[in-house]
């Protein structure tokens, strides 16, 4: 659009009691040598009583312009602006107008309302259309008569179920939930090893149904998975089932309605359900790894369309994940964990710690294979009514994880012969067949709270090696 | 707002660059193997295997090891394998 001419411009609608109020001021700024030009945002036809309106229904003009008030009155010179009043102020506009008498009989001055453009989701759909949006990505055209949700799926940039079609507008909007800027790079994503920034989160955000608020928490996953030490490269291409687990910790997870109670690891939780996938459709699309291809798993897990949930933080008496591992009260954080799916345990009978240990440590044995005591981790999920359990008994939660390592000394002469055992276990049981070593390396069983009502607790167990590591980092921006 | 609709590709935009294998040499005379052990458990016992073959036949033979198989092989691994070897034979096992 070009710069508007010189003169007066005055953008308006209808459907503002204020706009309607001066119209008579409008007639007489009409009728001079050098007439207003009328914008109207909602009725061509208004003020009826004005000539040569211009219908700014698609509100080009109002965009360009900034306005957010109607009625605006812009004055132009020498093609520059020189002047702008919002609402009506009989002093300001005669001032713009250089006129006397402006409005006689109206009062001296009435607020304006608010212009078109800021009605909701108008800003990115208006600088989707006519902005500059300083987007890289290459835009794909939809023909008329396609479905766009059929051309994500023809295309390979689904999971398998259907995305949300990522127009700009919706990609803006995304955007806007972070103060990162859509040029920075997260990191290099496996298995094509490419650059992902935060404009193709977005984009992949948008497809996996995120709404911006989401925005800091996809980030931040996607900066956790592309650590080195979480090993995204191993947890995509393993013949194993695991699927990236995200966790959020902090006061995040309840601003933006995340589930951290009943059915957490079902569906039903938009931001659960969507942050999740947008992890792996970010791992599908910008990294390359796809079923069948780099991926290579034996059995998968339905994780792998989305795993995603918050711990429990609502009683204070343990410690959340995020405070064990160091990170501020307050602070809110994303972890990501290889993690195979959930193995409830189901106890309803216990009411000792000590029954209740007992319980879960023959579970967390049989984890891979009973005989399996390398390159396994799990999270083992507390519901609040085992919670209690140990709490009323004083036990802590290193507490918890000490009895439970004191039941999972495996005899050696039970390990897996191969791969479940190294050389120095193979020589330790031809020579000591008697020895015990621990099913879960230090730090590779962690404990954490979550769920709804009933006696249960969950497993998820993953990968944990020397290259497959649970990271954790703060949520920012 | 009636318009054609646009949709942002979500993919990094990769073109497939198809680079040309190195020519393969015209006679094994005097060349030198690097054979690599991703870390995989067995693949050990096929590496041997190779090696013993190779130096009947006079070969030089280095040994090269990944750390872990599901890392990628770090540069400074290739680059002492393409500067110290004519070919390299990766094993892989289970």
């Amino acid at each position: 659009m070009n710069p508007l001419p010189d003169g007066l411009h005055a953008v308006v609608k209808r459907e503002c009691p204020t706009c309607t109020l001066i119209e008579p001021v409008l007639r007489q700024l009409a009728a001079r040598s050098s007439p207003v030009t009328v914008y109207s945002q909602d009725d061509p036809a208004f003020p009826a009583s004005v000539k040569g309106v211009v219908d700014d229904r698609e509100l080009e003009v109002s965009f360009r312009l900034g306005v957010q008030i109607v009625p605006t009155l812009i004055r132009m010179e020498k093609g520059r602006e020189t002047g702008r009043a919002f609402g009506w102020n009989r002093a300001e506009w005669e001032a713009l107008a250089g006129a006397q008498g402006l409005g006689p009989g109206l009062p001296g001055n009435r607020p304006g309302c608010g212009s078109r453009t800021e009605e909701p989701g108008m800003s990115f759909r208006l600088a989707a259309r006519f902005g500059e949006t300083g987007l890289a990505s290459r835009a794909i055209r939809v023909p008329a008569d396609a479905d766009p949700i059929e051309v994500c799926f023809e295309r390979g940039w689904t999971d398998g179920l259907p995305v949300v079609p990522p127009t700009k507008e919706r990609v803006l909007a995304m955007l806007s939930g972070t103060t990162r800027a859509p040029g920075e790079v997260i990191g290099i994503v496996p298995p094509d090893r490419v650059e992902c920034t935060v404009e193709k989160a977005a984009i992949n955000a948008v497809m996996a149904g995120c709404r911006p608020e989401y925005m800091p928490v996809v980030l931040a996953a996607i900066d956790a998975a592309l650590e080195p030490g979480f090993g995204l490269h191993g947890v995509l291409c393993t013949t194993n089932a695991v699927a990236p687990v995200i966790m959020v910790n902090g006061p995040i997870a309840k601003r933006i309605g995340m589930n951290s109670k009943g059915n957490c690891f079902g569906q039903g939780n938009r931001a659960n359900a969507a942050i999740g996938r947008a992890l792996q459709l970010v791992v599908r699309n910008v990294g390359g790894g796809r079923p069948g291809e780099i991926d290579r798993a034996c059995f998968g897990n339905p994780g792998k369309y989305t795993f995603c949930f918050a711990e429990d933080e609502d009683d204070a008496v343990w410690e959340s994940y995020a405070i064990e591992k160091g990170f501020a009260k307050g602070a809110s954080t994303v972890t990501v964990f290889p993690g195979d799916g959930v193995e409830p345990i189901i106890d309803q009978n216990s009411r000792t710690p000590e029954a209740l240990a007992d319980s879960y440590a023959p579970c967390l044995r049989t984890i891979y294979h009973p005989g399996q005591v390398v390159d396994v981790a799990a999270f083992l999920i507390i519901a609040p009514e085992h919670a209690r359990v140990f709490y009323g008994a004083g036990w802590s939660k290193q507490r918890v994880k000490d009895e439970l390592n004191k039941r999972l000394q495996v005899p050696v002469r039970e390990l897996k012969p191969g791969f479940g055992t190294d050389e120095r276990l193979e020589k330790l049981k031809r020579e000591n067949p008697d020895a015990t070593v621990p099913k879960f390396r230090t730090g590779s069983l962690n404990i954490v709270r979550a769920g709804g009502t009933g006696l249960f607790a969950a497993i998820v167990s993953g990968i944990g090696s020397i290259t497959i590591n649970p990271v954790t980092k703060e949520i920012k921006a | 707002m009636s318009q054609e609709l646009e949709l942002l590709d979500p993919t990094a935009e990769l073109s497939p660059v198809v680079r040309p294998r190195i020519a393969r040499p015209a006679s094994l005379e005097g060349k030198t193997f690097g054979l690599l052990d991703i870390a995989k458990k067995r693949g050990d016992v096929l590496l041997d295997r190779i090696e013993e073959r190779l130096r009947e036949r006079g070969h030089a033979v280095r040994r090269f090891r990944k750390e872990r198989f599901s890392i990628v092989a770090p540069p400074e691994l290739k680059q002492d394998i393409r500067e110290r070897c004519d070919i390299v034979i990766e094993a892989l096992a289970d």
